[in-house]
């Protein structure tokens, strides 16, 4: 019995769109976590006529924070904003046909690290967008510093 | 290529160990505790073993209680002393910041239980300060508690000046030397230890029997309660298979200390030279005072679960000290003991070497390691943020 399942393996030992895009107008980038947690993701978005071009990442982080991470990418490529947006860490937990208890965190910060890149690209371009849906889950001592 | 760099977390059973246990296993089954010759004939294995072990730490046989291993051993030492010294109103005990969980965790009831615990600093070379454990001993402290060597960064501790000192004031020393056994010489009595633990499958004996050597006259208290087998000690049906696997093993280990441990110490040695060329790396804990076996370093920028699974990937068996690792939040205490911050704490890697390794196993681990770290750099915005100057590299 392996720590994580095929899929979390197969995401973190090739992950999709790894890297990062060069800042412009049209790039929502999105940091989220905290290094003394250990981890933080780091989500770029480039943008076309409301809808994800291109998606990127990096992260710092155990295996399933970069699983995690690659999997949102996957999700999200391709989709308008407002989708991406409504992206869960359920919906990321579930792609991955699922990760042990103490590593939902991983899947929290995916979402996270998505919505602060479209936050970003809404602040950019001074697009008005309902705070609410931006609120972070703190799920983490040190991240609620 | 498979690498078991892992020593420190157990070690393969030696052939050894695995014939001596083998009619214990097979056709001499007998209870120890019965009449008749069958099972006379087990007891005298038990026996065989106890003088075996007895002899080899310079302890008499009577002094050897058997175990499940060192977490019973440390849990049946701490709170017996914890309870002879509260008769006599001492409730005070005295530990290091870095202990394994089998004693902390002990240490950690006992004062939910009304007892005074100090921790001792182990600094940053990962050695406790004589002054300061007698800076720390008062009239009411009823046990020093001290690993002989730690788990994860296997600096080894000035026990022999520690029971010295111990002795002086009249208070019980007990040691962890879970470690240490097999691996490096033990004398009880030159070492002037009163209670030290050992887990035999930390030197190629099965895992699930261990030792508690408690000199004459420290009272001991039950911890399992329902017979009386060790003595009234420790209640339960010898392992003996297990025990005669330990004590057949341990000789071994024994019997070719120096041998291994030149072995060992040169692969050491080697691992720390050459992955301490990885920018940005770490050693942890003093290289005076060391385990022969075990290598822990630090690696800036990225985190220790993703590199132990990536090396698995490449063959290698090893462990970290990171959050992830630990299922949970903080990195490991030993790590933070030695004054880590918490985010190069993470980046941990612990490889523990035994004699049955061998330098092409080094040399794989010497080419995979750098592989490893530096593709988790690349993918890694800590990484990024530290090369671009946005965040201090702290090693």
């Amino acid at each position: 019995m392996a720590l994580y399942s095929d899929k979390v393996m197969d995401h973190f030992q090739n992950p999709r769109n790894v890297g990062k895009i060069d800042d412009a107008q049209n790039v929502g980038i999105g940091e989220v976590g905290n290094a003394k947690c250990g981890d933080i993701m780091k989500m770029y978005l480039l943008v076309e006529d409301g809808v994800i071009a291109d998606c990127k990442f990096n992260t710092f982080g155990c295996g399933s924070a970069i699983a995690t991470s690659s999997m949102a990418t996957e999700l999200i490529m391709g989709k308008p904003l407002e989708e991406a947006l409504e992206l869960s860490n359920k919906a990321v937990v579930e792609a991955l046909d699922g990760l042990p208890t103490h590593k939902i965190h991983c899947s929290v910060l995916a979402e996270e690290a998505v919505k602060a890149a479209v936050k970003n690209y809404y602040d950019k371009n001074g697009i008005e967008y309902d705070a609410e849906k931006f609120a972070q889950v703190h799920d983490c001592e040190h991240c609620a510093d | 290529m498979f690498v078991y760099a892992d020593n420190a977390a157990t070690t393969c059973v030696s052939k050894a160990a695995v014939d001596a246990m083998m009619p214990y296993l097979t056709n001499n089954y007998g209870n120890p505790s019965s009449l008749y010759s069958f099972g006379q004939d087990a007891k005298e294995a038990l026996e065989e073993a106890r003088k075996t072990i007895a002899d080899i730490i310079g302890a008499q046989p009577r002094e050897i209680l058997f175990t499940s291993g060192g977490s019973e051993a440390d849990n049946q030492a701490i709170v017996s002393m914890a309870k002879v010294g509260a008769i006599k109103g001492k409730k005070h005990l005295i530990s290091t910041k870095f202990e394994h969980h089998a004693v902390l965790h002990t240490l950690n009831a006992l004062e939910k239980q009304g007892f005074e615990v100090t921790l001792l600093d182990v600094h940053e070379d990962g050695v406790v300060r004589l002054d300061e454990l007698e800076a720390a001993i008062r009239e009411d402290t009823a046990l020093v508690t001290i690993m002989f060597a730690n788990n994860e960064i296997g600096t080894v501790q000035p026990v022999k000046e520690i029971g010295a000192l111990c002795r002086s004031k009249g208070i019980p020393f007990h040691t962890d030397a879970v470690q240490v056994a097999g691996h490096m010489p033990i004398d009880v009595n030159e070492m002037n230890i009163d209670l030290l633990s050992m887990s035999g499958h930390k030197f190629h004996a099965p895992k699930g029997v261990g030792v508690l050597y408690a000199k004459r006259g420290m009272p001991l208290f039950n911890i399992i309660e329902g017979g009386a087998q060790e003595r009234g000690k420790r209640a339960g049906t010898e392992n003996i298979p297990g025990i005669v696997a330990m004590a057949a093993a341990l000789k071994e280990s024994v019997d070719n200390m120096e041998a291994n441990a030149e072995k060992m110490i040169a692969m050491r040695d080697k691992l720390f030279a050459e992955l301490s060329k990885i920018p940005h790396s770490k050693i942890n804990g003093s290289l005076e005072h060391h385990v022969p076996g075990t290598v822990n370093m630090c690696f800036e920028g990225i985190e220790g679960e993703s590199l132990l699974l990536l090396l698995d990937a490449k063959g290698v068996c090893a462990s970290s000290g990171s959050a992830c690792t630990s299922g949970s939040l903080d990195p490991s205490h030993v790590l933070l003991s030695i004054g880590l911050p918490h985010e190069v704490a993470h980046g941990s890697l612990r490889l523990s070497i035994g004699e049955y390794n061998n330098m092409d196993e080094i040399d794989h681990i010497i080419k995979v390691v750098p592989e490893v770290v530096s593709y988790l750099r690349s993918i890694s915005p800590v990484w990024e943020d530290l090369e671009n100057g946005k965040r201090p590299h702290l090693i």
